[in-house]
């Protein structure tokens, strides 16, 4: 019998305010362990959250560049539980009413593009992490951390309609590529600044139901997220075919031995007792506010892809590379300005200096007049890939480097042509062997021409001079 | 000078006809004198209170003066919190808990210059109407050291009552300032909600919590009120007007005031022929001075106290989750693990009553219950409300008993928590609707304690409140301060 999956993906993303959800504390990561806390954030007696108004505005644009319907008035709720790393002992969301609902991303595949639905995106706020003295299980003891508590968490759920382990990978990826366009999120998934829970369950081909899934947890890369739904869709599909059934669950990734694993401790299911927060007024999101956000929506990843393509005759492939990254494409944009002849090598040389580029050690001006002096042969290839990293390490521009150090090639086949004829004067032996037939020597002679120039000669011009004068 | 009004104390220090420290003194003499007996103070600041006071009368030596109250010495019930001072809530699970914040009443107070005394008794995390929920003992009734001086901000209301202070502030969640006002013959009143900060004020139940003054007199009370009223930008429930001159309508005339009486207040079982009686004569004080009466209908008011007993059980369930002993307040010593620490920190932290609440509210929130019990009694609130509006489209002010008793006698419903409940039958609709109500003198029982007179207003019409209860205050004069075997 023939399966298919059925994946949806819950995101948590942390929105990259300078401070808290519901109090002024920075939400940096890495300070001293409850360095960035205050009454409000550590849940002392009598105090109240308010809510950070930037933090709405990066939810509402989230939700305007996925094409969400934003709410006008949405309701946060306490979800209450206990847990020494939530002061409060419950944690502040969204749940009946959120911020936004109904929208989609457009993911692109092998076999074209497609459609993937967004549920919701809801508002919440982080708890903090707790430091356990030696192994957890048998732990002397437990410090807490509240530096993460109230961070904002962007939640983005998904409809389950990805198919396979490569569809959530692409969608993961444009949809941090659209939060970081956006500047709402730093996309890290190592350090838990993006976050994905997936939903997984198989069916035989064409059954409409979906089967019993299992959330798989613990995913910090892209690629863990796909190796680990590989992995528990193969289980599931081996499981039905032994005539077992999937057992509704969380499960973990472990990524070392590349399994999934049932949580340990039963995850019995919880009542939270939502409730709204009577501290927190409904949150009412004005329609002149939303418009006004939406003109600060910059061009999105799918659309700069198609716009380079079109524009520049670029594949998709290396249009999809360039748009990796806002900054990336802009800067292959800046750098064709300077000089837009062959956008295909500014394309790779973009794309293999990326790093140096991200890090602001380079400059358009230095790609452009890179791929400029090769496709003018003033420069070899090799000249051309010692200079920019030249001009990386001493940050002067790349012309001056170029001259200083005499990497110039020389292209003028009149200046080569008194060379070569001086190489072939002092060769006569070997000029006599080419004509008799040794055409190996061709190399021979381009080797001496190119001595004699000290390396500065354009082999490809050397070589057309030398079978010019040779006849 | 214990007897003096707040104003008066306030004027006195201001005009150098007493000094800070003297005034202080006197005060604090009184409460190392009767505080014993009453446990009115659950902490006394003795040194700092004196330190205080020295510095007022430096300030008013160079010709300045911090606010209104200069020099005066004041109360906080002890929900509110005190940097640097401890703040229990009368609670055994916060009994060392010192606060590195003020609440924003606290700073309010403060900064107009009050001398703060103390932190005054209360039922545990103001869940009671007698005081005896806390865990500090409960507080007495200055008219009779037998009886109750109601709650929860009963040890502000035994306080001013007894001249332990010239002013207090408690906080109102279904009745806890009015009726103590009330069965300790002093005026006390719950503001509109949203008027005053909740912001470090302990949270029992948000969405009905609100803080305001316990006076001898109604000026007072609405100069207290001035202090604290306004926006605060740390809570997002506050709102955001602008605060009259609330000292100005206690002068006005309640000429051509409609006064309502809502029929279900007076139809019911339970009511005092004297209070009864305490409350007409009320109400012919106010028709002599040019008011008008009449006859309004409230006909939820009998679902008020169920729907209440959810909410802000409801609430305060989760409120209270946060004392776990991990962070501040008791921890229970014990070997176990995790959940076997909080379990009996809580255990051991909590009272009998603030435990049954915890209970009632959880299981009103618990899934599958929530639409029957927590969705329904929001329901009736509404319903509740709509009530209200109804009636203030025909009257300005309506008039109904504080109390349905006067003082009962301490461990007289400690084992009857239905009848303890029943002691807040008028308050509590008024935080149901988040309207104003205040609770002032207007007679005494034949055994010779007090009996209260409520009047509700419109949303932010306080000023209706001051201008009537001050009306009343004239025309029925009754001793502020209790005699205290000093007579």
């Amino acid at each position: 019998m023939e399966f298919e999956a059925v994946i949806g993906l819950e995101v948590h993303a942390q929105l990259s305010t300078g401070s808290k959800i519901f109090c002024a504390c920075s939400a940096a990561f890495g300070a001293p362990p409850n360095e960035n806390t205050c009454p409000v954030c550590t849940g002392m007696p009598g105090v109240l959250p308010v809510l950070n108004r930037r933090v709405v505005e990066f939810a509402v644009r989230t939700a305007l560049a996925t094409s969400c319907a934003v709410r006008k008035k949405s309701v946060f709720a306490r979800k209450n539980y206990f847990y020494p790393d939530l002061p409060k002992a419950y944690q502040i969301s969204q749940y009946e009413l959120p911020l936004a609902l109904a929208g989609h991303i457009d993911i692109e595949l092998e076999g074209g593009a497609k459609r993937i639905g967004i549920t919701r995106i809801h508002l919440e706020e982080d708890a903090g992490k707790l430091v356990h003295e030696g192994e957890f299980a048998g732990a002397q003891a437990s410090l807490a951390d509240l530096n993460r508590c109230s961070v904002p968490l962007m939640e983005i759920v998904s409809e389950p309609d990805m198919r396979t382990p490569e569809e959530a990978g692409e969608y993961l990826r444009r949809l941090r590529d659209i939060l970081v366009y956006l500047e709402v999120c730093d996309g890290n998934m190592e350090e838990g600044s993006f976050r994905c829970d997936a939903n997984v369950s198989v069916r035989p081909m064409g059954q409409k139901e979906f089967g019993t899934k299992a959330e798989l947890k613990n995913m910090n890369s892209f690629r863990n997220v796909e190796k680990a739904l590989e992995h528990e869709i193969r289980r599931q599909i081996e499981r039905i075919e032994d005539g077992d059934k999937v057992v509704q669950e969380t499960r973990l990734w472990d990524a070392a031995a590349g399994v999934t694993v049932p949580m340990r401790g039963k995850e019995e299911a919880h009542d939270y007792r939502y409730f709204p927060d009577p501290d927190l007024l409904p949150l009412i999101v004005e329609e002149a506010w939303v418009e006004e956000l939406r003109q600060t929506i910059p061009e999105l990843p799918g659309e700069k892809i198609t716009r380079l393509t079109r524009t520049y005759g670029l594949s998709r492939y290396d249009a999809g590379l360039l748009s990796s990254s806002r900054a990336l494409a802009d800067f292959f944009e800046e750098s064709l300005a300077v000089f837009g002849d062959n956008p295909k090598v500014t394309a790779n040389e973009c794309v293999h200096w990326k790093e140096a580029i991200a890090a602001g050690k380079i400059s358009p001006e230095t790609i452009a007049h890179a791929v400029e002096d090769r496709e003018k042969g003033t420069i070899s290839a090799t000249a051309s890939k010692k200079l920019v990293e030249l001009a990386i390490e001493t940050g002067r521009p790349i012309r001056e480097i170029r001259d200083e150090k005499g990497l110039t090639q020389v292209s003028d086949t009149g200046a080569l042509e008194e060379t070569v004829s001086k190489v072939l004067a002092a060769n006569p032996k070997e000029v006599e062997s080419y004509r008799g037939g040794k055409a190996g020597l061709l190399s021979f002679f381009v080797g001496q021409v190119m001595k004699e120039t000290r390396g500065k000669a354009n082999p490809r011009i050397v070589q057309e001079v030398l079978k010019k004068t040779l006849g | 000078m214990h007897e003096w009004t707040l104003l008066s104390a306030a004027r006195k220090v201001r005009e150098k006809e007493i000094s800070s420290r003297e005034l202080t003194r006197a005060i604090l003499d009184r409460i190392e004198r009767h505080n014993p007996r009453i446990n009115a103070y659950v902490t006394v600041l003795t040194e700092k209170a004196m330190k205080d006071a020295l510095a007022c009368d430096e300030a008013l030596q160079k010709g300045r003066t911090l606010g209104p109250l200069h020099g005066v010495p004041v109360g906080l019930k002890d929900i509110f919190c005190t940097r640097g001072i401890r703040t229990t809530c009368g609670s055994r699970i916060l009994h060392n808990f010192i606060p590195p914040y003020d609440a924003t009443v606290t700073g309010k107070v403060l900064s107009s210059g009050a001398v703060l005394l103390g932190k005054q008794n209360m039922d545990e995390f103001a869940m009671g109407s007698s005081t005896e929920t806390s865990h500090f003992g409960p507080a007495r009734n200055p008219w009779a050291l037998d009886r109750i001086p109601g709650g929860s901000s009963g040890g502000t209301a035994a306080a001013v009552a007894a001249g332990l202070c010239f002013a207090g502030v408690g906080t109102d969640t279904g009745g806890s300032i009015r009726q103590p006002a009330s069965v300790c013959g002093v005026v006390g009143l719950k503001p509109t909600y949203g008027r005053v900060s909740r912001y470090g004020m302990i949270a029992f139940a948000s969405s009905l919590d609100q803080g305001g003054p316990i006076t001898r007199s109604v000026p007072d009370a609405a100069m207290i009120l001035s202090v604290i009223a306004g926006h605060d930008r740390r809570d997002s429930t506050s709102v955001d007007l602008p605060v009259p001159d609330y000292l100005a309508a206690t002068r006005e005339s309640v000429k051509g005031l409609k006064v309502g009486l809502p029929r279900e207040y007076f139809e019911g079982e339970g009511l005092d022929p004297g209070v009864r009686a305490a409350v007409e004569k009320t109400l012919a004080v106010l028709t002599s001075q040019g008011a008008q009466a009449l006859e309004i209908s409230l006909p939820h008011t009998r679902y008020a106290l169920s729907a209440y007993y959810i909410i802000a059980p409801a609430e305060a369930s989760s409120n209270l989750a946060r004392y776990d002993g991990v962070r501040y307040g008791h921890r229970a010593r014990c070997e176990g693990g995790l959940i076997e620490m909080m379990s009996r920190t809580r255990a051991e932290g909590f009272g009998a009553e603030v435990k049954r609440r915890v209970m009632i509210g959880t299981y009103a929130l618990s899934a599958g219950y929530y639409e029957a019990y927590y969705g329904k009694a929001q329901k009736v609130r509404t319903l509740i409300r709509r009530d209200f509006e109804e009636a203030f489209s025909k009257v300005d002010v309506i008039l109904t008993p504080t109390s349905p008793t006067p003082a009962f006698r301490i461990g007289e419903r400690t084992g009857d928590p239905l009848t303890m409940y029943l002691s807040d039958i008028f308050t509590i609709p008024c935080n149901l609707a988040g309207i104003p109500g205040i609770s002032v003198p207007c007679g005494m029982s034949r055994e010779g304690l007090p009996i209260g007179a409520q009047l509700l207003g419109k949303h932010f019409r306080e000023e209706d409140l001051f201008m009537a209860a001050a009306a009343i205050e004239r025309e029925i004069p009754l001793p502020r301060v209790a005699p205290m075997g000093e007579a």
